[in-house]
């Protein structure tokens, strides 16, 4: 089974920390990140400001600083438009089991199996 | 286009293996009659030589990642290698008799998100597939095993490989799985072992059981489209690729040899001694099979089921040329469709029932190799 991503949800708690979830699998290809799901063999296809946002999503990282670092140099879009957007697609991600969201970042390393 | 269709154009396009077999070690708890494998020999690489292996694959771009054997769970790492494999963020596939699989083993394999596991049945009668597997006791304990992993939410494939011993229990397998909750799959190939002893085609089935395979709707589907004749050779089929073996897949043995698939052991280098990528990027064997396209195949360019044969490169090579024609899918086509293949008019099978009178008429494998699955059907859900 295959999908896309879809549109936003609801807007996140004032300072989000991500993380990349264990239960996926994922590989880099052509820009890309690909993912699969372990659960239901789902197969998502990441675009690139996705895919710099989950190679970021290291649970110790703000979202905002996210953003700030590795979105907004990357593409001409003013901080706040792209913050915006960022939310939206974390949240999404969240849902499909990609992204795992806290208000707390991660103490220690947070990919362990 | 499908994901994993746009994903495996991806990886073709710009020479990425996308899937490896890695059999991590060739000693089994089984001896099932029709395996091609010696269960000893070359040895196996350690934990440490199996972990730097799995960096190379990724490192390489690798994204599904099965692992076999042999029984890999005899191996008292394989957790810690799946462990490893799934910190790397690889889509783990195990393959497993599950005689193994107990609480404490089919926990850890979900808590490690391994995708799917593969196990073989030959019966839903002991008395077969003990006789089978040689191992008394074993289709309880598979069994066992199996509904621990469904227990434990994991996905479960049981792998029927069909044979004249077992000819009559596919219905019987196919049942004890749809009660179990897994998916089933049937495999008719028997292939020579590696040491090149093609005593072991001697089990499979007849061809007239084949054909009665081939037009069962609860094992293909749809039997019309199935046994459908071949469409007109075109341009796209004679510039394609006969498999992804060596393309966007490939194979590692338990001591680290690399070929384009299980099925096709074309030693193409050791990743002991190299880098995989420098193996899957500069070997001359790796060169040579990618270089094959539809129309550089002797026989096989000029006959009509070029497009939708099963054809499988390794069983080619087996059977002395890379490039010929795979007897046993010759068969399959003709079976299918019942229309002789170039190979048979060649041979001077001009009536179809003299092909499929005997294997013993076929062209024996002359080479060192291995195969497992040639046609593998997934039944109508």
């Amino acid at each position: 089974m295959t999908t896309t991503i879809t549109i936003p949800t609801t807007p996140l708690a004032t300072t989000t920390y991500v993380s990349r979830s264990h239960s996926v699998a994922a590989r880099e290809l052509a820009g890309e990140m690909m993912i699969m799901s372990a659960t239901d063999s789902t197969l998502f296809s990441l675009n690139e400001t996705a895919t710099l946002i989950w190679n970021a999503a290291d649970g110790k990282t703000s979202l905002r600083e996210i953003v700030e670092n590795k979105i907004c140099p990357e593409f001409d879009i003013d901080p706040e438009t792209a913050y915006r957007d960022a939310e939206s697609l974390v949240s999404n991600l969240a849902s499909l089991g990609i992204l795992q969201l806290s208000s707390e970042p991660a103490l220690s390393k947070n990919e362990s199996q | 286009m499908s994901l994993i269709t746009d994903l495996n154009r991806k990886a073709l396009e710009r020479g990425v293996p996308l899937s490896i077999h890695l059999d991590v070690t060739y000693r089994c708890n089984e001896r099932c009659e029709h395996c091609y494998l010696e269960h000893d020999g070359d040895g196996e690489m350690s934990t440490a030589e199996i972990k730097s292996t799995l960096d190379q694959l990724a490192a390489a771009g690798v994204f599904f990642l099965t692992i076999s054997g042999g029984e890999p769970l005899i191996r008292p790492d394989i957790f810690e290698i799946i462990e490893y494999a799934r910190s790397l963020r690889f889509n783990v596939k195990l393959k497993t008799n599950a005689i193994l699989i107990r609480e404490r083993e089919a926990r850890r394999l979900r808590e490690l998100n391994v995708e799917q596991v593969q196990i073989s049945v030959y019966s839903h009668r002991a008395q077969v597939h003990d006789g089978i597997s040689k191992v008394p006791g074993s289709l309880a304990r598979t069994i066992r095993g199996i509904r621990l992993l469904k227990a434990h939410g994991l996905k479960v494939t049981i792998a029927n490989v069909l044979m004249k011993g077992n000819l009559d229990d596919a219905e019987g397998v196919r049942q004890l799985a749809k009660e179990i909750g897994a998916h089933y799959t049937l495999d008719p190939t028997i292939t020579p072992m590696m040491n090149g002893d093609s005593s072991l085609l001697a089990l499979r089935i007849t061809s007239d059981s084949l054909r009665t395979v081939f037009t069962d709707s609860t094992l293909v589907g749809n039997v019309e489209e199935f046994c459908a004749p071949p469409t007109a050779i075109d341009e796209d089929t004679l510039e394609g690729y006969p498999c992804s073996a060596g393309h966007t897949a490939a194979y590692v043995s338990p001591w680290g040899d690399v070929y384009p698939c299980v099925q096709f052991p074309l030693t193409c280098g050791n990743v002991l001694e190299q880098n995989f990528s420098d193996i899957w990027k500069n070997s001359s064997q790796f060169n040579e099979v990618r270089a094959i396209r539809g129309k550089h195949l002797t026989t096989c360019n000029s006959c009509s089921h070029l497009g939708s044969c099963t054809r499988c490169p390794g069983l080619a090579w087996m059977e002395g040329n890379m490039r010929g024609p795979s007897t046993a899918d010759c068969e399959k086509s003709f079976i299918r469709t019942n229309i002789p293949t170039a190979n048979m008019l060649q041979r001077g099978y001009t009536d179809a029932q003299a092909f499929a009178v005997s294997h013993d008429t076929l062209p024996q494998p002359q080479l060192r190799g291995a195969t497992r699955t040639l046609v593998q059907i997934q039944p109508a859900r």
